[in-house]
């Protein structure tokens, strides 16, 4: 991968030395023409509001009572940390986080082990078919999986009557333990091709050979996956689970469209918006926002230290580390 | 021999299973999309007699304002930015990939950290700003946020591509004869066409999957897109759920989805991968 | 320790394509024989057949005296050395050497572990690198511990596929030689692939010889290249190749059986000449050293071959031996022959010149005519048809291979003696 940087060098080699430092200058400047305009936007949605949201978060600040404002210091953010109302989406949060990312993760490598052995001639077609959920808006999939399960349209309930605890009467919505389960099995479904292309992709990095190896140094199925397969695919598992895992932590879309944050499933990014957007508390939905984004740093943080998961072979390697949903 | 019938059998039975995986949510509300009223509350699966009736309802009926301008705002919208994404990544990733000057790690590095940051933590301050400067409730109010969903992505996508990109060749090129401008267009353009295609591709689905700054940067008709649109939607009385109207919407903004999976498969898959997972 | 038995072993794919057919070979223990051939003659898919890594179609395969077809590969207690080691990236020198036995819990205390471990590192000069990823080893060490995995296994027998094909030529040399003295030292059956005929005839107590999925010939180094079975096998052992000549047999005007080819006419031994007397045309196969220069033979050898003159068209001197190369109007009748022999054995070259091992301190030069000698008692000839040897002494070739047999056995019993 370094082989463009590289490959500049090359070009100027034949140069002398002082014209070779007017040539990097010129260099730089193209570069800068050419990768600025993207660079300057991006910072620019995101840096600003963000430094924005910080400042904001510090006053006391209604939309409705502009003249209101008055500098309130940490004050938003002990009214956060003292507030049920805060600690309980949080801990939704990072429930849905948890949980949906280790299903995702077995769900992941099935889906992938299935693309990666199956015979040519199904590959095609799985990987279609894996592709539309993945491209599939998520409020789309926050639908489907409503009226699936929806008390009034539903035919879960019609199908799994036989199955105690669920009947006709079971509002799926109306409580925290079932309503959150579809929340998460719609993230899961919508997410998981995500995951499984990923691994797909380190799966086809781990050599034929090492297997086979394996197989004649006598290891069972199991043990060539665990003690072959998985630590050779180290690197994707994490780069897919970080992302994965910052993704989970931003839910919104599904629990907007399914409860609205009734039932007791509103997360983090939900209370954000209602605290802004719906009800113009922009002093205190920016403080909700601010702890938001020092999760996922801290997610961020803990992944790079603690686990060594290496996004600057990212900056090299290029390509899908940051893909992602898109939901934000 | 046997084994081998056994195993491809076994195959074969994982295939359908992937297949009823992916599919079975799509066909449920597909299958929604075409029930009566009754039927909507009859519990089945299938419709007991298929109407068009919700699919009327939105492209000539009383839900024909909500949608069809909902459905024209995120077609505009998607496309302009996505356009405007690929452009600029593709300039970007260029200097990336061919370029050797300071900063370009700064740049990818900015690209990375956007595409972690949670949208709903910058929503609020540009709530305030696009109110102040006019952009709240505008095409370019939701455009220029899209592009920081879908920049990232492509940069990265992008230099990734060019990097496999044999640069020689436009120097043999130019060697053969050809001009700068012949070579690049000649020798660079074909190799680099595809990637910067499927860039395309990925950076529509997620600005055509956008809801966050959907529902939160617009107000009315004049910019709402329709996954945000579809959470405004109402029943045909008071007393009606919405469900069948919502689920044509759906399957409507669904089709271009999977027309371009059915018709790019591979070069999605490739494009998400590339570089993913160096050892 | 076991013997491996094939017993009519075949492998077809999918598409009926045969890549191995009908395979009869028996491994004795401890005997380390080769398997080589051109690429696609079926010498890797047998190997992973033995090792389990492929299905057998048809056939019935032994190992110790149990049929182990439908063993998987962890049943069958083999180890195998890759063609790029197969060493994890992800574990040190140590742990994958120590790897077949972390598989096996419970079997091996942690001290035993170490110390088979610290054994076999010491045999192959590993002791150093224990604490090294491969990715650190060079080409030699990460062969070495792909030996020293399959030594701590105690395997009933060591699988090589083509282990040395991704080294240098003179580390080729080395790992050939231990290769070989560590066998002889453990004394365990092994079963070695390649494509090189220098190999083969290096390591191998046999070599078995195969083309397209069929066993041409198995049997000692020497006997493959003394009694050859047929054009084949002649032509793909020995560098440079044996020369092929077309000719046909007939009494000369001097009343002896002789051999009229382009090059003139060669002088036959009666009982060679019978062999080929009733064919049309024959191809004679006479390697580069059954040619000498004339002036430098004896009077009393010289009666026993037959002496022709032709121009030389080039000459190589390697310092230690020089081959001078003559040019002839090949025969139309055995063209298509050579040209599918030259596509059996990969090489595309039509050869339609004489390749002459002279004396190094020959002056002869390209465009000089010599006056050359052929030990004719010593060319086989071949029926082009069927490319069958019709000169081949059966009993010959097979006393070369009890002799090398023996000498196996001789080695056996030092390394015994020495204690192992």
């Amino acid at each position: 991968m370094t082989d463009t940087v590289k490959s500049a060098p090359a070009s100027r080699r034949q140069r002398e030395k002082p014209k070779k430092s007017e040539r990097a200058r010129a260099e730089t400047r193209l570069g800068w023409i050419l990768a600025g305009p993207a660079f300057v936007i991006m910072l620019a949605v995101t840096a600003y509001p963000i430094g924005q949201a910080v400042f904001d978060s510090l006053y006391s600040f209604r939309l409705t009572a502009p003249d209101d404002r008055s500098f309130v210091f940490l004050d938003n953010y002990i009214l956060l940390f003292t507030d049920w109302g805060f600690w309980r989406p949080f801990l939704v949060t990072v429930l849905i986080t948890v949980v949906t990312v280790a299903v995702e993760l077995v769900l992941g490598f099935a889906l992938a082990l299935v693309m990666h052995r199956a015979l040519k001639s199904l590959r095609g077609l799985l990987r279609t078919a894996i592709l539309v959920p993945y491209g599939i808006i998520t409020v789309v999939s926050a639908f489907a999986w409503y009226y699936m399960f929806d008390i009034n349209s539903g035919f879960v309930n019609n199908w799994f009557s036989w199955l105690p605890g669920i009947s006709d009467e079971l509002d799926w919505f109306s409580n925290f333990g079932t309503a959150v389960t579809v929340i998460m099995a719609s993230e899961i479904w919508k997410t998981t091709p995500f995951i499984a292309l990923l691994l797909l992709a380190g799966l086809a990095q781990v050599p034929d050979e090492l297997v086979e190896a394996a197989k004649v140094d006598g290891a069972t199925r199991w043990q060539q996956f665990y003690r072959v397969t998985v630590p050779n695919m180290k690197a994707a598992i994490m780069v897919a689970v970080l992302f994965r895992a910052l993704d989970a932590f931003r839910i919104f879309d599904n629990v907007f469209i399914m409860t609205g944050g009734e039932a007791n499933t509103e997360v983090l990014a939900l209370l954000a918006y209602r605290q802004s957007i719906s009800r113009l508390e922009i002093g205190l939905g920016s403080a909700v926002s601010v702890v938001l984004f020092a999760c996922v740093l801290l997610i961020c943080f803990v992944a790079i230290k603690l686990f060594k998961v290496d996004l600057a072979s990212g900056t090299d390697a290029g390509g899908g580390k940051a893909k992602k949903g898109g939901k934000g | 021999m046997s084994v081998t019938t056994k195993t491809r059998l076994g195959w074969a039975i994982a295939a359908v299973l992937v297949l009823g995986y992916s599919l079975f949510p799509v066909v449920a509300i597909f299958a929604n999309s075409f029930k009566t009223p009754g039927d909507l509350g009859n519990q089945r699966f299938w419709p007991t007699s298929w109407t068009l009736a919700n699919y009327e309802m939105i492209f000539v009926g009383q839900a024909q304002e909500l949608f069809l301008t909902a459905l024209r705002n995120s077609i505009g919208i998607t496309l302009i930015a996505t356009f405007i994404a690929v452009v600029l990544a593709t300039l970007c990733a260029y200097a990336i990939a061919r370029l050797d000057f300071p900063g370009k790690r700064l740049v990818l590095g900015a690209a990375l950290a956007v595409s972690i940051f949670p949208v709903i933590s910058v929503v609020t301050p540009l709530f305030n700003v696009w109110r102040q400067i006019g952009l709240y409730d505008t095409w370019l109010g939701l455009i220029i946020p899209y592009l920081s969903l879908t920049l990232p992505i492509s940069i990265w996508t992008l230099s990734a591509f060019f990097r496999q990109i044999p640069w020689d060749l436009e120097l043999a090129a130019q060697v053969d004869g050809a001009t700068q401008w012949q070579a690049f267009r000649k020798a660079i353009v074909p190799l680099a066409a595809p990637g910067v295609f499927t860039t395309a591709i990925i950076a529509f689905f997620i600005a055509w999957n956008d809801f966050v700054y959907g529902i939160s940067l617009t107000s009315t008709e004049a910019a709402r897109p329709v996954p945000a649109a579809l959470a405004f939607f109402t029943g045909a009385s008071q007393f009606e759920q919405p469900t069948g109207a919502i689920s044509a919407a759906a399957i409507v903004v669904t089709i271009p989805v999977v027309v371009l999976v059915l018709l790019f498969q591979r070069q999605i898959v490739s494009g998400l991968t590339q570089g993913a997972v160096k050892g | 320790m076991a013997s491996i038995t094939l017993n009519n072993i075949v492998k077809e794919y999918d598409d009926g394509f045969p890549a191995v057919n009908d395979i009869s070979i028996d491994i004795e223990d401890g005997e380390f024989v080769i398997l080589v051939g051109p690429s696609g003659c079926g010498k890797s898919t047998l190997l992973r057949m033995i090792v389990g890594l492929e299905d057998v179609t048809s056939g019935e395969l032994r190992i110790g005296g149990d049929v182990v077809n439908d063993k998987p590969p962890r049943d069958r207690n083999l180890a195998m050395v890759f063609q790029n080691y197969a060493l994890y990236p992800h574990l040190t020198v140590f742990e994958n050497i120590a790897f077949p036995m972390r598989l096996a819990k419970g079997k091996f205390t942690q001290e035993e572990v170490k110390d088979k471990v610290q054994r076999a590192a010491g045999m192959l000069e590993l002791t150093e690198h224990l604490d090294r990823k491969p990715a650190n080893l060079s080409g030699g060490q990460r062969q070495r511990v792909a030996m020293g995995r399959a030594i701590v296994r105690e395997a009933n027998a060591f699988l090589f596929d083509e282990p040395l094909s991704n080294l240098d030529a003179k580390l080729r040399g080395q790992m050939r030689t231990e290769i070989s003295q560590l066998q002889r030292r453990l004394n365990t059956t092994s079963v070695y692939v390649t494509h090189d005929q220098t190999e083969a005839m290096t390591l191998g107590d046999r070599v078995a010889v195969l083309k397209r999925g069929v066993l041409q010939q198995i049997a000692s180094p020497r006997e493959l290249y003394e009694q050859p079975a047929n054009l084949f096998v002649a032509g793909f052992i020995g560098a440079p190749s044996m020369n092929f000549i077309p000719g046909t047999v007939q009494r000369s005007s001097t009343g002896a059986m002789c051999l009229s080819t382009p090059l003139g006419e060669i002088e036959l031994p009666e009982h060679i000449a019978a062999a080929g007397q009733d064919k049309d045309v024959v191809l004679a196969g006479a390697r580069p050293e059954f040619f000498e220069e004339a002036s430098q033979v004896r009077e009393s050898r010289r009666a026993r071959g037959s002496v022709f003159s032709a121009e030389l068209s080039h000459v190589e001197w390697l310092g230690n031996e020089q081959y001078a190369y003559i040019s002839y109007e090949n025969d139309p009748r055995v063209a298509e022959v050579l040209q599918n022999l030259a596509a059996d054995m990969d090489t595309d070259e039509l050869r339609t010149q004489l390749v002459v091992a002279v004396d190094a301190m020959s002056r002869v030069r390209g465009g000089d005519t010599a006056e050359l000698w052929v030990d004719a008692g010593r060319i086989h000839l071949f029926d082009p048809a069927t490319g069958e040897n019709l000169t081949r002494d059966a009993e010959a070739g097979s006393e070369l291979t009890r002799q090398a047999a023996e000498d196996r056995r001789r080695d056996r019993e030092r390394a015994a003696a020495n204690g192992g």
